[in-house]
């Protein structure tokens, strides 16, 4: 073990010269950045950042600010909305690709290329198909159906379903494959047992399938919530919070606020509040993925 | 353990094999042919919009092909659609982001190996705790260290160049691409590594001459994830960058949405799909690997 070899310090002086910038950026900007975010969330910042303490005020404005409460309740609806639609559309796609079927690669790639585009090029293809004058509607009225309306991005009621459509199409593929990994990993036996018991597909994939797959689930939740907190270049690209502000999100709240309304106590009491939304889905989940096993790697 | 299972019979997982027009594969060759065609249509959308003149998509439907093919909106979403301020097009986004993105992608990419190296085989004391921190760091909301990282960027003159963008992407790509390179590091046999120390290799001798030619998968890997994730990035360039450095998802966004003058969809469209280009033809070709990178992700560290 290298523990036991001489000169130990010297010799490790390269990794940890080499580990410099990991330490930087671990210490300096994600922790220090975050405390410094959080510190000046309770000060009355404006157009530059001072420490004049108002205590909670940033907060309670924030909580009292319309555009900020609609921001919450898109991204909840959205949120929702979102998790529970991609992991069912992506554990069906994943099931039916399982199956053994022909062209798997081929249909695989093109479910998932989205995923490599960025949210700006969704957003934009998105909106020009949900246009009303060109796209889905005026081509069903094209059909004969004159009174046909379908203009998610021009009705605020429902504008944030018309994001929602843009975000599944570009992030099933994702957890469609991650299922997909977790479904190869489930051994062959298990199906074989179930066979021979005559229990039918669909039960073993809901009780016993799904059950063992628990740890990719996990993962692919985590993964899926703090992208869906951090949705925004969708948001600017498809509908630039409108129409109004009935698409706003509190990602872009925080831009707003911090760039063009020159507000950064409450930029900052708006980030902070993401970052409590992240932290109560992601503390939980590493406590029980690395709570056990303190001592392992 | 001893593998008693029959390893000549890999059948498919449901019942015995049935004929090719059973009411179980017309019913699952549908789904996924329907599935297929609802993902691939967006971008039959842009590539069809994009090719036609403004006229025909007036009066026509946006999933006809085109009656005339022109290529001219390509030309002028290239070098004169307007943002607002200047209508030089997507070309300076498109020069931008390169500009951006190799240099971002190399240095993120040196310093997450020689990281990752590190951390798999000289480990030192307290080495864990801050590649914890830094995996904690992935979870954060950007937007709670934007302004944190504008302060620091003015402080040593960077803020608004490409050079700082650079210094960003680099800081947001470490925990993954460490991560990345840390497990990969470890999973080689350690005997290839105490064999170099015996012959008196040191840890850059270690890491050239050892680990870097056996990890060219990896490297493969890590460049695809960076190359895309930097390319497709919005919030870091419209914040960091000014309006000469814009990235090209910024400069695509201030052409598509910029609100003078009439709306030339053809024209948004080829620059939609311009933009899209790079990482499209990356992920095309790189098939698995661009799978392993973005599974990378899911595997725990």
């Amino acid at each position: 073990m290298a523990s036991t070899r001489p000169n130990q310090l010297f010799r490790n002086k390269s990794a940890k010269i080499a580990a410099i910038p990991m330490i930087v950026t671990a210490l300096f900007v994600f922790v220090g950045g975050t405390a410094w975010t959080i510190v000046y969330s309770f000060t009355g910042s404006g157009l530059l950042p001072r420490l004049k303490w108002v205590g909670l005020d940033q907060y309670e404005r924030l909580w009292d600010t319309r555009k900020w409460m609609i921001s919450i309740e898109n991204l909840a609806i959205y949120g929702f909305s979102m998790l529970i639609l991609v992991f069912v559309i992506g554990f069906i796609l994943a099931a039916l690709l399982d199956q053994k079927i022909r062209f798997e690669n081929t249909i695989r790639t093109v479910i998932l290329y989205p995923y490599a585009l960025s949210f700006v090029v969704t957003g934009l293809v998105w909106q020009w198909i949900l246009n009303p004058e060109f796209g889905v509607q005026n081509i069903v009225r094209g059909w004969g159906w004159e009174t046909f309306t379908f203009d998610p991005l021009y009705n605020a009621e429902i504008a944030i379903f018309g994001i929602l459509i843009a975000g599944l199409w570009q992030g099933s593929g994702l957890v469609m494959v991650l299922m997909l990994a977790g479904l190869r990993g489930i051994d062959q036996d298990v199906w074989k047992a179930a066979r021979v018991d005559g229990i039918p597909s669909w039960k073993t994939y809901l009780f016993i399938v799904i059950p063992m797959m628990r740890p990719v689930f996990i993962t692919t939740l985590v993964l899926v919530v703090t992208g869906i907190v951090k949705i925004y270049d969708l948001i600017v690209a498809q509908t630039g919070g409108g129409p109004g502000i009935a698409t706003e999100v509190p990602a872009k709240y925080v831009y707003d606020m911090m760039f063009q309304a020159n507000n950064l106590g409450q930029a900052f009491a708006a980030s902070t509040m993401m970052l409590v939304t992240v932290a109560l889905v992601v503390i939980p989940w590493a406590f029980l993925e690395f709570g056990g096993s303190k001592n392992r790697g | 353990m001893v593998d008693t299972t029959s390893h000549t019979f890999t059948g498919p997982h449901g019942p015995k094999p049935r004929k090719a027009f059973s009411r179980r594969n017309i019913f699952l060759y549908g789904t996924l042919l329907v599935v297929t065609l609802y993902y691939a249509l967006p971008l039959y959308i842009m590539i069809v919009t994009s090719l036609k003149g403004m006229p025909e998509i007036r009066m026509g439907n946006i999933f006809a092909p085109p009656l005339e093919v022109t290529f001219e909106p390509w030309v002028k979403a290239w070098s004169q659609a307007c943002t607002g301020l200047t209508c030089d097009g997507l070309s300076t986004g498109f020069w931008n982001s390169v500009r951006i993105t190799i240099p971002s992608v190399i240095l993120s990419i040196i310093i997450a190996s020689v990281n990752g190296y590190a951390l798999a085989n000289w480990k030192f004391k307290g080495a864990n705790v801050f590649f914890t921190i830094l995996i904690f760091g992935a979870f954060i909301p950007y937007q709670v260290m934007l302004y944190p990282i504008v302060i620091m960027l003015r402080e040593i003159g960077l803020y608004g160049s490409l050079t700082g963008l650079v210094i960003v992407h680099t800081v947001f790509g470490m925990p993954i691409l460490t991560l990345l390179f840390r497990n990969y590091f470890s999973s080689l046999p350690e005997e290839l590594f105490k064999a170099a120390r015996v012959d008196g290799a040191g840890f850059w001798g270690i890491y050239f001459r050892i680990m870097v030619p056996m990890s060219l998968p990896i490297f493969t890997v890590a460049m695809i994830l960076q190359v895309t994730g930097i390319w497709n990035d919005f919030l870091f360039g419209v914040v960091y960058t000014g309006p000469e450095s814009y990235p090209m998802t910024v400069s695509l966004n201030n052409i598509v949405n910029s609100s003078q003058g009439v709306k030339e969809y053809n024209v948004n469209m080829a620059a939609t799909i311009l933009t899209g280009l790079v990482p499209l033809t990356i992920y095309f070709v790189s098939g698995k690997l661009f799978v392993r990178g973005i599974a990378a992700g899911a595997v725990k560290g």
